[in-house]
């Protein structure tokens, strides 16, 4: 299992467009993938999920990983919210 | 014939909201509610086949989001239809799905009841959250359950809306565009939504005048009401009386006379009786506007507002998105140009970002903001370079009060050219670049900065509000909003005069330009071009061709050593009258 913390850094949040994306990108892994925020806890490849979560510039996510291609996946998925959604 | 500040001073059967789209109409109301779904709770015996009728559902509602989809792409532009992708996705979700399913075996119940509980549980979560959007996106994902629902129970979505009626509505959703599109309504009035609503953009391209976000319209209006929507104030009349009606009447009548009158003139020339030419030119606020730019006769876009890009989609458009919007527009207008002026984002305009400012207008807006944040406006000066191959586009800096922003801007220009070039990525090598006119300061000095840049172009909205030190939002003072104080025209004569020194082409594009009352003196002043909202465009060119430009100087002559508005304005009116010129706005 690969757990990180990483910090929403888009001025606009995560809105529906980067939810899409990270949805498309986890299900091309064989790994679960779960996000939590705020005691709220969702599975990261269901778009209705990720559209819950209500996360502001600056607020935080916990990520994990768990399965056989837990590191690629953490490493795709981690990246693409830390480097801002390819939006900044 | 009465104004309509009278007629609303003595009425209380009236509702306001914003001004979507312009047009007059009188009606009967159909108050549009959502069709109330019925639940089927009970058990069931046959769990194989209610799996079954659960997945042709689910295949059905994917078959009408995907035409919903094509049609707003048309309609509302790829960006914006982009949203509903992931709308798309919902029915596709494997945990969702999982979940309902694994409900139907182990629960015994109708689908119907387990769709609606378990996606009711999502919305719950949407709505418990302080974000503003989080309700809209709850609102969204209703309309997908419901159309599940309605699958299963075999139902077809409510598709009879009476012709000829003024439809009445909460919020309308892209599945009701299709519709309303569907049916001959006569206008649009929402609770919800602003000008980039749903609402807003199928009435502008449908040419029916609407009025949104009007907060209680649905409380307050009922079914069959006599109506009239006042889509250039964003005025609803509910049950009009006799002095109205005969009022709107009238008014409807000389307004699709001098539409006749006015089709006539798109492909005349904008030209004085003396032979001065003018460059008559569009405001757009939303790329779906460039059909009635095009109808109307607009030698080009004055003035393209991307901070509406961002009201549209909710979020700052990436790099590619931009291009293929600018790209579009550009096409669409070629061989004439558009000026695409950057995100003018601060003030009273899209909250992006989260600032406290104890004076938004004096604070962190226009290029302020972009300069503070210069990965965003690299963004977007490398899409319009991008966009710029047939050398139809020019772009423009907002809120410019000192010289030193226009270098940091043409600095980031060379970068981005730089970075392009390296790129081998082909672009405008020519690009013109302007800078509005609207802060005092900028005024003062348009001939120092006129000489760093291509164009200015003069915003009299905030130069007025500026000039006055008035919030024209603020009841109090908004009297003193005064478009023809000797102030402004003074500043505008002098504006014109500091730009002759350089080659610099001056322009104007607030709103000031499209009341006709204004033109003659504008003319006069010098002012060779007009941006103008593409529905004044036909009477603002009226206007011009009934000029004489020597008799427009005469007058601009006279109303500068003027000292009162009221002066001003009583003059230019006895120049309309003494030259026989015929004014739409008496009218509207």
């Amino acid at each position: 299992m690969v757990e990180t913390t990483v910090k929403i850094v888009n001025k606009a949040g995560l809105h529906t467009r980067p939810a899409a994306t990270i949805v498309k990108l986890a299900s091309k892994y064989k790994s679960e993938f779960f996000i939590s925020k705020d005691g709220l806890r969702i599975n990261g490849k269901s778009i209705i999920g990720v559209m819950t979560l209500a996360a502001e510039m600056g607020s935080e996510l916990h990520l994990s990983f768990d399965g056989e291609d837990e590191q690629q996946m953490h490493d795709e998925i981690f990246g693409y919210i830390k480097g801002g959604f390819d939006e900044l | 014939m009465k104004g309509l500040k009278e007629i609303l001073k003595h009425s209380g059967n009236y509702l306001t909201g914003i001004a979507a789209a312009p047009g007059l109409t009188i009606g009967k109301a159909y108050v549009f509610a959502k069709e109330v779904l019925e639940i089927n709770h009970n058990e069931i015996t046959e769990v194989d086949e209610a799996i079954t009728l659960f997945n042709e559902a689910l295949e059905k509602s994917q078959k009408e989001l995907r035409k919903i989809f094509g049609f707003a792409k048309e309609k509302m532009g790829e960006t914006r239809a982009a949203i509903f992708e992931a709308h798309l996705m919902i029915l596709d979700d494997p945990v969702l799905i999982g979940n309902i399913t694994a409900r139907i075996k182990q629960e015994k119940r109708f689908p119907e009841f387990i769709v609606d509980d378990e996606i009711s549980k999502y919305q719950q979560l949407m709505f418990s959250a302080s974000e503003h959007y989080m309700k809209e996106r709850a609102l969204d994902i209703e309309d997908i359950k419901n159309r599940i629902i309605r699958n299963l129970q075999k139902k077809r979505w409510q598709s009879k809306i009476p012709h000829g009626v003024i439809v009445v509505s909460g919020n309308i959703t892209p599945a009701d565009t299709i519709l309303f599109t569907k049916s001959s309504a006569l206008g649009y009035i929402t609770d919800h939504g602003g000008l980039t609503s749903h609402a807003a953009i199928i009435a502008r391209s449908l040419n029916l005048p609407a009025v949104v976000g009007t907060h209680n319209s649905t409380e307050k209006i009922k079914d069959g009401d006599l109506l009239v929507i006042d889509g250039f104030h964003g005025i609803i009349f509910i049950n009009p009386d006799e002095n109205q009606i005969e009022y709107f009447t009238e008014k409807i009548k000389h307004l699709s006379e001098i539409n006749q009158e006015l089709q006539g003139l798109t492909d005349k020339p904008a030209e004085t009786l003396d032979g001065r030419k003018i460059n008559l030119l569009a405001n757009v606020d939303v790329s779906s506007e460039i059909d009635l730019v095009i109808t109307n006769g607009a030698k080009g876009i004055g003035l393209f507002r991307t901070e509406q890009i961002i009201e549209e989609i909710g979020e700052f458009p990436d790099e590619e998105e931009q291009v293929k919007i600018y790209s579009k527009l550009a096409d669409r207008i070629y061989p004439e140009n558009i000026t695409i002026r950057a995100f003018d984002i601060g003030g009273d305009k899209v909250r992006q970002f989260d600032l406290q400012e104890a004076n938004p207008f004096l604070g962190l807006r226009g290029v302020r903001l972009l300069l503070e944040n210069e990965n965003l406006f690299k963004i977007q000066i490398r899409a319009v370079l991008r966009a710029s191959i047939h050398k139809n586009i020019n772009f423009m800096i907002p809120m410019v009060s000192t010289l030193q922003e226009i270098k940091r801007t043409k600095l980031l220009f060379d970068e981005c050219k730089a970075e392009l070039h390296k790129a081998k990525i082909p672009f405008d090598k020519h690009l013109k670049i302007g800078i509005m006119i609207e802060v005092p300061s900028a005024a003062v000095m348009a001939g120092d900065y006129a000489a760093e840049v291509d164009f200015l172009s003069i915003g009299t909205n905030d130069l007025i509000q500026y000039l006055m030190a008035v919030d024209r939002g603020n009841d109090y003072v908004s009297d003193l909003y005064q478009e023809f104080h000797p102030s402004v025209i003074r500043t505008l004569a002098h504006i014109v005069h500091e730009g002759k020194k350089s080659n610099a082409l001056i322009s104007i594009c607030g709103e000031m330009a499209a009341d006709t009352l204004a033109v003659p003196l504008l003319v006069g002043l010098g002012l060779k071009s007009l941006s103008v909202s593409p529905s004044a465009i036909p009477s603002v060119k009226r206007t011009i061709r009934a000029l004489d430009y020597s008799k427009a100087q005469k007058l601009a002559e006279e109303c500068l050593i003027l000292s009162s508005e009221d002066e001003i304005i009583k003059t230019i009116e006895k120049f309309f009258k003494d030259n026989l010129i015929q004014r739409t706005r008496n009218i509207l």
